[in-house]
């Protein structure tokens, strides 16, 4: 497995990190973990979540639902690239919306 | 039920579940896992071929999927989602950039290198507490299944595919099986598990094409492409039959073909006995499209219509207004004869992964039917309300399934009652005289049923359950199913004791398990005084031939003598002989004999 933990991260990249609530009735479940990664996917920048002590890349599915995130729950995005910006600002949008599950 | 040699002549032999004969080519249906071998790889040479091998695996897969995506029936295009997540999963770095730095680091080949990572994802998902998400490992498994496949250069099996009309041989068929399966193309289904309540064999007995179950080994003697023949009634399969015996069975068939016609041509008589006693006899249902078969067949009413199918069909919980609109449909086909609706029977062998159930190690004993139903007064109701309000537009009747005692029937009245007030406050129009019964099919229930006829309308007696609850087999156990008994005297009693307590309290009973199309079972049945069976519309007009032809007096007479006697093969025996009595003519042998 591919171990993000021991990934340099340059000094001339930058990183950018938020906290987010996940506030959607089912959590990050399998429809909701396929937006993040696709909405990642769009972006240079590098995309990862920490829960507790773990960290998991932020385009990875199975990663993301195994992080095992229900409603209530707080992760830290944390996005690494020349557009990292960009990506925690709409990630964050994503978030919000709940993930266009209206609950 | 092995394999054995009668000259050159392969012959499998298992249990006849729906009866006919056909000769045609085997689609086998390949269930069975690639087998997963361990390599060490020597050098670089050989380790930069397997992850090669391993990236144009991984392409297929996505190829397939794609292609499936494509190719999806338009109603359930909605589904695709599922797909998308499939290619992602492809993608995912945790599973393909896993099993190439173990084929790179640990020098093994791309399949041991992709199990090793799948133990890893497996212990990632057992952590995780939401039982939604612990699910999606299952779709790990699936994309797995689907890489090796592309490893070892097999093809995928898809059941949609199906083009030409084949004979499907398989380990077993889940109701999800055959809803993906092009029906017109089946010409009989044969399995290695299985006994005769199962569900491959119901769908063929309502398809009316043969069925022999319980073959053990079929999946692994016989080969995709093979001319086999399958005798439904014999509950025998020839697997490499040579000229003559082909000529020989095709001539049964045409007999079975001839005696079919000639008895169906009278079904659309009343089942009157010779002393004047009118049986109702009705046909169990799963699909909406069956009613017009089931009134070809001379059907009076629907004495079960399994409702279950819907749920698993649409890939969901069918909403209120699909669920109305279907069960309207029905009742205004039927009208002015009855629908009886039973609820909800999910669980058991039908289990929906859509449901959110956990995997169960005791099915049959978990939480189904009237359980899950109390368990979920969301999902319960919806179905009540669309059953009432298709009530207003033919004659509906409502069934509970699995009730096992008095609490269970009240609660679930109850909650009828809650509908009906809902419903009255929105001024929707129902049948509020809406005849209610329930199914008898747990031994407990047997024991109350006293108890419970007080409080219904009407019984079901459901022998297929009872039989399995009773005798304490599981029905789609291989090793078993030669145990399921109609006739084991226990039944016979159970039986008597719930028409008695319906006699008793005044309210209709009658039978809806495979036992009503059996000819032998019917004859004592109506010794025992029940009132109406219910069976599969292919079974009516034999059905219908041997009530036109006995006499009840005479059945209840012969009753007190079956009552004495111990043994199944007894019991068989003795109406066996009556049977050869009552049908003289040769032509009639498959009522009484089905060897």
């Amino acid at each position: 497995m591919k171990m993000t933990d021991d990934r340099t991260i340059s000094k001339s990249d930058k990183a950018l990190i938020k906290i987010m609530r996940i506030n959607n009735e089912l959590g990050i479940h399998a429809r909701a973990a396929a937006k993040i990664v696709v909405l990642a996917g769009q972006f240079k920048s590098e995309l990862f979540f920490r829960k507790g002590d773990r960290e998991v890349n932020g385009e990875s599915i199975l990663s993301i639902l195994t992080l095992a995130c229900p409603k209530g729950t707080e992760v830290e995005a944390k996005a690494v690239g020349e557009d990292s910006e960009a990506l925690i600002g709409a990630l964050s949008e994503l978030f919000e919306q709940k993930f266009g599950e209206g609950k | 039920m092995s394999g054995k040699d009668t000259g050159n002549i392969r012959k499998l032999s298992g249990i006849a579940v729906s009866p006919g004969v056909i000769i045609g080519k085997a689609r086998v249906i390949d269930r069975s896992k690639v087998k997963i071998f361990y390599q060490y790889l020597v050098n670089e040479t050989q380790i930069n071929k397997e992850v090669e091998r391993f990236r144009e695996a991984l392409e297929a897969t996505k190829e397939q999927i794609i292609s499936l995506k494509n190719t999806m029936p338009e109603q359930i295009k909605k589904h695709s989602f599922i797909l998308d997540t499939h290619l992602m999963i492809v993608d995912d770095s945790m599973l393909c950039d896993s099993t190439i730095n173990a084929i790179l680091n640990e020098k093994i080949n791309a399949e041991w290198a992709l199990k090793k990572t799948i133990q890893t994802i497996k212990q990632l998902f057992d952590q995780v507490e939401d039982e939604y998400i612990k699910e999606r490992f299952g779709d790990v498994e699936n994309i797995a299944e689907r890489i090796l496949r592309n490893l070892a250069g097999k093809e995928p099996e898809s059941l949609s595919e199906i083009k030409e009309r084949v004979i499907i041989v398989s380990h077993d068929l889940s109701p999800v099986d055959t809803s993906e399966m092009n029906i017109g193309k089946v010409m009989g289904f044969i399995t290695d598990v299985g006994g005769r309540t199962s569900h491959s064999a119901i769908m063929a007995q309502s398809l009316k094409i043969p069925s022999v179950v319980g073959l053990e080994t079929a999946t692994r003697q016989i080969a995709d492409g093979d001319i086999i023949i399958v005798d439904g009634n014999s509950g025998e399969v020839i697997l490499d039959p040579d000229d003559e015996t082909i000529i020989h069975y095709q001539e049964k068939q045409l007999q079975h073909e001839r005696y079919e016609s000639k008895i169906a041509r009278t079904s659309h008589l009343p089942a009157k006995t010779v002393d004047g006693h009118d049986i109702a006899i009705e046909a169990n249902i799963e699909f909406l499209e069956e009613v017009v078969v089931a009134k070809d067949y001379g059907a009076e009413g629907i004495g079960l219509y399994r409702t279950e199918f819907h749920y698993l069909r649409s890939k969901g919980i069918p909403s209120e207004e699909e669920l109305f609109e279907d069960y309207k449909e029905v009742a205004e086909i039927m009208a002015p004869d009855p629908v009886t609706l039973r609820t909800l029977d999910l669980g058991g062998d039908k289990f929906s992964s859509v449901m959110d159930l956990n995997r169960e190690i005791n099915p049959a004993l978990g939480l189904r039917a009237i359980r899950f139903c109390l368990k979920e007064p969301k999902i319960f109701k919806s179905q009540l309300r669309a059953i009432l309000r298709a009530s207003a537009f033919g004659n509906i009747r409502l069934m509970f399934p699995m009730i096992s005692g008095l609490q269970e029937l009240l609660d679930s009245k109850k909650v009828l009652e809650e509908v009906m007030v809902e419903l009255d406050h929105e001024g929707v129009n129902f049948d509020h005289n809406i005849e209610l019964g329930i199914m008898i099919e747990i031994p407990s229930a047997v024991a109350v049923a006293d108890m419970l006829a007080k409080h219904v309308d009407f019984f079901s007696i459901g022998t297929n359950d009872l039989i399995q609850y009773a005798l304490a087999i599981d029905r789609v156990n291989e090793h078993v199913a030669y145990m399921y008994e109609p006739f084991h005297p226990a039944i016979l009693r159970m039986i008597q004791q719930v028409i008695n307590a319906a006699n008793d309290a005044g309210i209709r009973v009658s039978l809806c398990g495979e036992m009503a199309a059996d000819p032998l079972c019917a004859y004592i049945l109506l010794g025992l005084g029940i009132e109406g069976l219910s069976m599969n519309a292919g079974g009516i007009p034999v059905i219908k031939k041997i009530i036109r032809t006995m006499s009840i007096e005479d059945a209840k007479a012969d009753f007190a003598g079956i009552f004495q006697l111990e043994t199944a093969k007894d019991v068989r025996e003795f109406i066996a002989n009556k049977m050869r009595d009552l049908f003289p003519d040769p032509d009639d042998r498959s009522l009484y004999n089905h060897e």
